[in-house]
């Protein structure tokens, strides 16, 4: 890893076709300067990403990347890292591709606890198939596949990364550009599943959840005292309807890793030009 | 057919029938005789049957026949099951004092022999050996020196301590010698023992193993009949060589994982049966359109939907020569026999990386399932060869770089084979995606490179079949005009059938296919015969519709999809049977 690593070295030279005005450009800036503070560089960094407007991020990045299937960009995430943990694996998707299609995954990846980045461009809409209702819009949010609102209870991915074991849950808002290259850095430095919910707003489909609107209502934990490695104190902020909160709110500092757990610390690419020396002792176990 | 002894243990599930069966075929293993083993499950549920069964003989055996000499009932069902198979002379081993075994009757020209089983077994230390007391007295009735199952006794238990395995050695004792003292009567069986040493495996270890053998390090999964006992073979073994196994929380995200693990560059692999293979079939688009090297095992059981999950069935082949939306290549191979497990999973792994494609390796489920013996040297790792295919490293990145230094992962070639970098690589960063894309790898829409990406894609499969030998093995008459087609496990009874059909002056050249796709040309031994039979285990003859397809004429057809595998003597006589339909009717004089 060279120390000399920019955050535009992350930078593609593919010009983004997100709306102008769109969360997810801050939301972008904020992961490669997160990237480059941590000490990596595009060689040894592996980006996921899904299906939605958050899945072409990885087109705008340069990094080894993969643009996977919708919903199961964690169990790429989760293959690549076992696989090389020498690399950097950073997963990106969106509320739908995330807490929609890919719930099942994710549930699993919060528990299993990879040492790896997964970073949610929630904007509470699909934006990309022309806004229709994603699992974090409001049950009262009208859509052209729900006029008179879902009329369901949103997802909470924080309570439900809680519930799920996490060791590392935050939230962060694109449009505050530091505070949220902060948090992802943190969620890169956690040593585990690092967990980080990005409010990114639709400017074209969600009139409702708007910049405006995040910035007059969130509330940053920082300034608020909090303890992150007390979990009463996680929980009551995780599931306060009230407030919209950023800012890490859990980290376990005792979990352990999955790789660690398992053993599985070494890069496993690596393989000689014949089977391994002493496999004709596989032979002999079925004498 | 070589002179044969068919032995089988049937109770209900709980019984422990499978252990014993295992304990049983080592031990004739152990003593230098060759098995063929199979499971037993009735079409009902109810009542809980089940029966482990063995073949052996001290020549190769590799099919099941119509034929039990000696029975070991634990329930009157087992009696009742088996009647057809169980014949004048026939010994059925039963333990009298078991309140359901009271007033079981024998059969008029079998042999009963009442043992005490669960008595006997207290005697030696515990009721839970009743089936090993019974496996003593079936070397009793077969003159089969005990100091073999000794042996297999020490590796059943081995590890739980030498107290049990000496207790277990006394019930067998007790066995044996209960028949000897009480039954002064002469068996018509002796299983002679030889010097060979014997490896006893079946199709899901082979796969497994040959697994690690080519350096497969990764493997993900969820845990699925017949396919499981793949992934419960690598756990344990696969930490040895530095890899890993996880269990994923259904098969979309198995099939995932194996996908990352593959752009990381390692050897993946996931295996499923066909209920996962649907699941998988969305990923595996993927896979093949950001031409990531992949092995997917497909442990084929009965379908549709769960279909008959612990039955015999060989209904997936469309499914994986065509299953997905769009058009993208893809490699199916399915051996024909269990050591040929290992080496074509060698070889996928191989084909894979060279050609940058995902590999369907596929076995039914009687090949999973089954146990059979091999010399070891059937499994000689020295001749295992790696092959990783276009993996550049730093040195070679070079070549690969467009005019602005970005690596070209998909670039067009003239073979249609585009080079791999692991991530890690300097130079080598690269993106994939499954949206159409340029030779760097991002999404296009852009017409022309469209096509020169799909004719690149089907570009390797030209390639693979102007390099490689996709061959098949044949038996029987070459040439004869009755040309007989099969895959996948059906080939050891084929092997059978023909003996017993030169035993009736038919002449039948057998071919038995291990690739689907690339697969053999046959069209010519197809256009040359007078009469081709496809032999398979479903219902539409999917594999006699491609050979159709590929020899443009219409072929005969022998199917069987009642979820039992076929037998020597059946194949035989339906071969016969559809030859005489086929035969152009007698001119009357």
């Amino acid at each position: 890893m060279s120390s000399n690593v920019r955050f535009t070295d992350f930078k593609s030279d593919k010009q983004p076709t997100w709306c102008p005005g769109c969360g997810d450009f801050g939301t972008m800036n904020g992961m490669m300067k997160a990237l480059a503070n941590t000490g990596n560089d595009p060689d040894n960094t592996f980006i996921v990403a899904g299906i939605g407007c958050s899945g072409k991020i990885g087109t705008y990045m340069h990094s080894y990347a993969l643009h996977g299937v919708h919903g199961r960009a964690l169990p790429v995430g989760t293959g690549v890292k076992l696989a090389n943990p020498d690399l950097e694996v950073m997963v990106a998707g969106g509320d739908g591709d995330g807490y929609s299609i890919g719930a099942g995954h994710f549930i699993h990846a919060v528990r299993r606890n990879i040492d790896m980045t997964y970073v949610v461009m929630d904007n509470r809409i699909y934006g990309l198939t022309k806004g229709q209702a994603s699992p974090t819009s409001r049950s009262d949010f009208e859509t052209s596949t729900s006029p008179e609102g879902p009329k369901q209870s949103p997802v909470n991915p924080l309570a439900l990364a809680l519930a799920s074991g996490a060791s590392f849950i935050a939230q962060s808002f694109s449009s505050d550009a530091l505070r949220h290259a902060e948090i992802v850095q943190e969620a890169i430095e956690h040593d585990g599943f690092g967990f980080v919910n990005v409010f990114s707003p639709c400017v074209t489909f969600n009139d409702v959840d708007t910049y405006d609107y995040f910035r007059d209502s969130l509330v940053d934990l920082k300034d608020d005292g909090h303890d992150p490695t007390d979990y009463e104190a996680a929980k009551s902020v995780i599931l306060d309807s009230e407030k919209e909160y950023q800012g890490v709110m859990y980290r376990d500092e005792n979990a352990v890793p999955y790789g660690e757990a398992h053993g599985v610390t070494e890069d496993m690419t690596e393989i000689g030009e014949g089977a391994p020396e002493d496999a004709m002792d596989l032979v002999r176990e079925f004498y | 057919m070589p002179a044969d002894f068919n032995w089988a243990i049937g109770g209900e599930a709980g019984d422990g029938i499978d252990s014993t069966g295992k304990i049983f075929a080592q031990a004739l293993s152990r003593a230098g005789r060759h098995v063929f083993t199979s499971k037993d499950f009735a079409s009902r549920i109810r009542g809980g049957y089940t029966a482990y069964k063995i073949r052996t003989s001290v020549e190769q055996v590799q099919s099941v026949v119509d034929r039990l000499d000696v029975l070991i009932a634990l329930t009157p069902r087992t009696i009742e099951e088996n009647l057809s198979e169980l014949h004048e002379g026939s010994v059925i081993v039963y333990d009298g004092d078991r309140t359901t075994m009271q007033n079981v009757e024998i059969p008029d020209g079998m042999v009963g022999l009442d043992v005490p089983l669960k008595s006997l077994a207290e005697d030696a230390g515990g009721a839970i050996m009743r089936n090993v007391v019974a496996l003593g007295a079936a070397c009793a009735v077969t003159d089969f020196p005990i100091e073999n199952l000794d042996s297999a006794l020490q590796k059943r238990f081995g590890n739980k301590g030498q107290k049990l395995v000496d207790n277990n050695k006394q019930a067998a004792r007790l066995g044996r010698d209960y028949v000897t003292d009480e039954y002064d009567h002469e068996f018509d069986y002796s299983l002679e023992t030889t010097d060979s040493d014997y490896v006893l495996l079946n199709g899901d270890e082979a796969i497994g193993m040959g697994a690690l053998a080519a350096g497969c390090r990764f493997y993900a999964g969820y845990p699925i009949t017949p396919a499981t006992n793949v992934m419960e073979y690598l756990v344990g073994r696969i930490e040895h060589y530095g890899g890993h196994v996880v269990q994923a929380e259904d098969e979309l995200s198995a099939i995932n994982m194996a996908l990352g693990a593959a752009r990381a560059g390692a050897r993946s692999m996931t295996a499923t049966s066909g209920p996962g293979i649907d699941l998988m079939t969305e990923t595996f688009g993927l896979v093949a359109t950001s031409e990531t090297p992949l092995v997917i095992v497909d442990v084929m059981r009965s379908g549709p939907s769960t279909g008959m999950p612990t039955k015999q069935e060989q209904g997936d082949l469309n499914q994986m020569l065509y299953g997905g939306h769009g058009e993208v290549p893809r490699f199916v191979l399915a051996p024909t026999t269990i050591d040929e497990c290992f080496w074509k999973t060698v070889e996928a792994f191989n084909l894979a990386e060279k050609y940058n494609i995902p590999v369907y390796l596929t076995a039914d489920l009687a090949l999973a399932v089954t146990e059979q013996t091999f010399e070891p040297e059937a499994f000689d790792m020295d001749a295992v060869e790696i092959d990783r295919g276009k993996l550049v490293d730093e040195d070679e990145i070079d070549e690969w770089l467009d005019e602005s230094g970005h690596f070209r992962t998909h670039a067009i070639t003239h073979d249609g084979v585009s080079p791999r970098a692991k991530p890690g690589t300097a130079k080598g960063a690269h993106m994939s995606t499954g949206l159409e894309h340029d030779e760097l790898g991002r999404r296009t829409e852009d017409t022309q490179m469209r096509v020169e990406q799909v004719d690149k894609r089907n570009r390797k499969v030209e390639s693979a079949i102007e390099r490689e030998s996709f061959d098949y093995r044949e038996y029987g008459t070459p040439g004869a005009d009755n040309l007989v087609i099969s895959w996948g496990s059906n080939e050891g009874a084929l092997i059978e059938a023909l003996e017993l059909l030169e035993a009736d002056d038919i002449d039948v050249h057998v071919i038995s296919v291990p690739y689907i796709f690339p697969r053999p040309d046959l069209s010519a031994e197809i256009n040359a015969a007078e009469n081709v039979i496809v032999v398979e285990c479903n219902n539409t003859g999917q594999f006699a519709d491609v050979l159709e397809h590929d020899a443009l004429c219409r072929v005969d057809r022998i199917n069987k999809y009642n979820g039992v595998r076929f037998k020597a003597d059946e194949l035989a006589e339906r071969i016969t049977d559809t030859l005489a339909d086929t035969a152009p009717a007698e001119v009357s004089q």
